[in-house]
């Protein structure tokens, strides 16, 4: 009998992975169950869910207040509300359907790439930068109307191949930790990771405020911070891997409706 | 951004709720950049609330006040008239905004 050192055992316990077969004990968790998909709400404290309902002390208004003017008047120029009704259901509605192909692109584009693209296309003006306080404001804004609407990304035959490099991402092992976003968003949810519930990681709630940004901030800065936070290189922000990883989180969050502007820790 | 919630009118004698959050980092000052340097100290220090010429509520703030800082406090309305809202920064910069009140006939 080969006899094998306790330390090795240690070692073999921790690294399953490395002798399971990767991809397919990740294909049965591919899909979270329908019925167990849970909003980042409700990983909240009480007094965090009453801030998030609380349309008047959720600071997350702030942006949206500046986003309305914004839309409305952009001193005499065409402004959003020379084209868009927020009365208008297909627009109001809009914001559950990015990221979504773009024709006159020829790519995937998210709310912030629309907002551009009418900005230059439509309006020749200069696009906003993304995480600047305009663009946070106006997607906080036109994200707010579709309200209580649930997630509805298209998964057509353009969109696929983002869809695919999103999700292998998501399954990715990466960074100096060895993790992927599943280990802890599909497998963890709802344990602990120090002080904090895990969640399952749906982008419902973007642009939202959190508490350690003291600001509201996308969906990218977010996938930024959890990039950061195992340890792996950081993409940049609207860069392709990030726009395909909102349509997979988008398309895994399915069914949830829209909370912008959300409250999370 | 300046966001105010009071009634837009009120019964003589009545106690009124008011709030009032304004849209600030308020930077503390002992944070630094990835460089390693002090991110300058910016916040908001002073807060008065006046009815008419009148000081309703005032406050001095310090850099432990978290971003975006939300006031609820209350005055008792004896009269029709407006209420002027007055941030001060560290620079002497100020944000003001007013609301008007009406009585209940």
């Amino acid at each position: 009998m080969i006899r094998i050192p306790g330390i090795v055992w240690v070692m073999l316990l921790f690294s399953a992975p490395l002798w399971s077969d990767e991809v397919t004990s990740f294909a049965d968790r591919e899909d979270l169950d329908p019925v167990l998909v849970q909003s980042g709400y409700e990983w909240l404290t009480p007094e965090s869910k009453a801030l998030q309902d609380d349309e008047f002390e959720n600071p997350g208004w702030l942006w949206v207040e500046r986003g309305r003017q914004l839309f409305a008047s952009d001193s005499g120029e065409p402004s959003c509300a020379s084209c868009h009704q927020t009365s208008d259901l297909i627009f109001s509605s809009s914001a559950t359907r990015f990221p979504r192909w773009s024709d006159s692109q020829q790519t995937l584009i998210n709310l912030e790439g629309q907002i551009n693209q009418c900005r230059e296309l439509r309006m020749a003006r200069e696009s906003f930068a993304l995480e600047s306080s305009e663009m946070l404001s106006l997607t906080a804004f036109v994200s707010q109307l579709a309200r209580g609407q649930p997630v509805n990304v298209a998964l057509t035959e353009e969109v696929k191949p983002f869809w695919q490099a999103g999700r292998d991402y998501f399954f990715r092992r990466k960074g100096q930790m060895n993790l992927a976003c599943s280990q802890c968003h599909d497998e963890r949810a709802g344990q602990r990771l120090r002080g904090d519930l895990i969640s399952q990681g749906h982008p419902n709630g973007f642009p939202l405020y959190r508490y350690e940004w003291q600001s509201l901030g996308s969906l990218h800065r977010r996938l930024q911070d959890c990039d950061a936070g195992i340890r792996a290189e950081p993409q940049p922000l609207g860069s392709e891997i990030y726009l395909s990883v909102e349509l997979y989180l988008a398309w895994r969050a399915g069914g949830l409706t829209l909370e912008s502007p959300a409250i999370r820790r | 951004m300046i966001r105010i919630s009071i009634p837009q009118s009120a019964d003589l004698g009545e106690v009124i709720e008011i709030k009032a959050m304004i849209q600030h980092p308020m930077e503390s000052g002992y944070r630094r950049d990835e460089m390693g340097r002090t991110i300058p100290r910016d916040i908001v220090a002073h807060f008065s609330c006046r009815f008419e010429s009148q000081v309703v509520f005032k406050t001095d703030w310090g850099p432990g006040m978290a971003a975006n800082p939300l006031l609820t406090f209350f005055a008792r309305v004896n009269r029709a008239g407006t209420f002027y809202f007055e941030w001060k920064d560290l620079n002497g910069k100020a944000f003001k905004t007013e609301r008007a009140i009406e009585i209940n006939r």
